[in-house]
């Protein structure tokens, strides 16, 4: 697969003479919206997602990796934040849970599907746990039970016993692909 | 916040180099996701990094003029598995590194990182060992090349010399042509796990199927560091495909593992399952390499 480029000019790590602290400026594309802060070098992505942004639906969990509480869609690809430089960020395409918002405040399909199916308890795992279900239904492909079980494997869930997290995202799923058939019917007839 | 002293981010393979001449102290992070643990640890706490996870150069698959396949170094776990050269090639290196830890894990781990730590638990270094992949490493001096087997020293030690960065992965036309393998992780979860063993084949049949012009076996966690089990392989060259046949080259396998007691499992189950493993490997190489038992 082709790796993308980025589409703003790197930029270079820079030391403060006083502290001798390293930042380095970090453009991004975060939820649409293009944004950029000096970030210290030793912050992790989950850091400035949550100091810089505000950005609280990424949790801190394990911070080792384990988890996927602090999960996030970078270039299209899921990975724990936590476990991941924020200096690397640099003129990526950064997606989390407050993204999926619609204009008036509305929730996405897959959020009040959780909501529907009881897969939401404490909620403390389900931010992390959706994203992955948008990389999932995004990529408009059916997946059996097993598929979707291997596809959410990097989340731990102390409350639902999974059960639910995956009724959610199969149904979500099924009304996804129909809705899309019924569309292509529509445009044949 | 990381407990790190400083990091610097390389812009090229070349820079690279400069930089860790630069600092000789200074460790290499890929993706980071061995590092960036070990710092929160405490392991590598107060350490100085070279980034390398921004050169692109260092991605994805290619074929060349020869035939070798060349992995680049960067290449991560989920686009190795989606790649269609090794799909085409070497399926079962795909396969393998799906095992990895859980979907965001194989999007953050790079196989350069996961040859590079010297663990005998990566799932990607067994498969690597079967297929006598060669390790492209990048220096002042220029690129060498090395054998894989050579490449581990001990366990967590690589021969990388100071200031050499693993640029590729490279398997060679003669390693791959003809050849089908299996790769089986034993853990105690699908998922999220580390194995207990890793037991990864591959065969030559000949043109009728009937014998094994070539059998080659790899183990992760029979050691100290990945390994081939070259009495077992030779044991099995040249032998009829047979049901009887492939328990004997799996029982051979116990002249060459040394496995250990860890709270994972026992030594004497380590055994077992280094014979148990490579039976099944072979049963279904056979069959991915068209034969029959
Ligand atoms: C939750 C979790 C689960 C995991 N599960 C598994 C699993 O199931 N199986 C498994 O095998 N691993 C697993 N791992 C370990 C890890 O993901 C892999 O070893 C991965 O391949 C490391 O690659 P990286 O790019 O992240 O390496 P890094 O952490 O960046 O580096 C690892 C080591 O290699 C060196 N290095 C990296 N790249 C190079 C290079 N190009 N040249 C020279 N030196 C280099 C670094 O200096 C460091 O010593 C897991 C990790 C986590 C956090
Ligand atoms: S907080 Fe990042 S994986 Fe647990
Ligand atoms: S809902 Fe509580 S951890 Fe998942």
């Amino acid at each position: 697969m082709e790796e993308k480029k980025n589409p703003v000019m790197k930029h270079a790590v820079m030391t403060d003479p006083g502290s001798g602290k390293q930042y380095k400026l970090v453009r991004c594309r975060i939820n649409g919206v293009e944004r950029e802060t000096m970030v210290d070098v030793r912050a992790s992505l989950t850091d400035m997602l949550r100091n810089d942004y505000s950005l609280s639906s990424v949790k801190k969990g394990c911070e080792v990796g384990e988890c996927g509480a602090c999960n996030v869609i970078i270039d299209g690809e899921c990975y724990n934040s936590c476990i991941y430089l924020a200096v690397w960020a640099d003129g990526k395409d950064i997606r989390t849970l407050e993204g999926l918002m619609g204009p008036n405040g509305e929730l996405s399909d897959i959020q009040q599907a959780f909501i529907d199916e009881a897969a939401v308890q404490c909620g403390f795992c389900t931010p992390g746990v959706i994203m992955s279900a948008v990389e999932i239904l995004e990529s408009g492909k059916e997946y059996t039970r097993d598929e979707l079980r291997k596809l959410l494997s990097g989340h731990l869930c102390r409350c639902t016993g999974y059960e639910n997290i995956l009724n959610a995202v199969e149904k979500t799923m099924k009304k996804r692909l129909s809705e899309k058939e019924a569309a292509a019917g529509q445009t044949a007839e | 916040m990381y407990d790190m002293k400083a990091l610097y981010e390389a812009e090229s393979v070349q820079d690279a180099v400069r930089l860790l001449e630069e600092h000789p102290e200074a460790q290499i992070i890929a993706g980071g996701s061995d590092v960036l643990v070990q710092m929160r640890e405490g392991k590598r706490a107060g350490v100085e990094l070279v980034s390398i996870y921004g050169l692109d150069e260092l991605r994805g698959v290619k074929l060349e003029e020869d035939g070798t396949l060349r992995i680049g170094s960067l290449t991560s776990f989920s686009h190795i598995t989606k790649d269609p050269l090794i799909q085409k090639y070497i399926n079962v290196l795909g396969e393998a590194v799906d095992m990895v830890g859980g979907p965001q894990i194989r999007n953050i781990g790079t196989i350069g990182g996961n040859t590079c730590n010297g663990v005998t638990s990566a799932d990607s270094a067994s498969t690597l060992h079967a297929w006598d992949a060669v390790i492209e490493l990048t220096g002042p001096q220029g690129v060498r090349l090395t054998p894989i087997k050579d490449f581990y020293i001990k366990a967590g030690k690589v021969d990388l010399r100071p200031a050499e960065i693993q640029t590729g992965i490279l398997i060679r036309k003669e390693s791959y042509e003809g050849y089908a393998g299996h790769y089986i992780k034993y853990a105690m979860r699908n998922a999220m796990d580390i194995a207990t063993l890793g037991c990864s084949v591959n065969v030559k049949l000949s043109a009728d199927k009937k014998v094994f012009e070539d059998v080659r076996i790899a183990y992760g966690v029979a050691g100290p560091v990945p390994m081939r089990a070259v009495h077992a392989e030779e044991a099995g060259r040249g032998l009829e495909v047979t049901d009887g046949n492939i328990e004997k080259i799996g029982d051979t396998v116990l002249e060459d593992v040394t496995p250990r007691d860890s709270w994972r499992a026992s030594k004497a189950f380590r055994e077992h399952i280094s014979k148990v493993l490579c039976k099944r490997a072979l049963r279904e190489a056979v069959l991915r390499a068209g034969g029959a038992v």
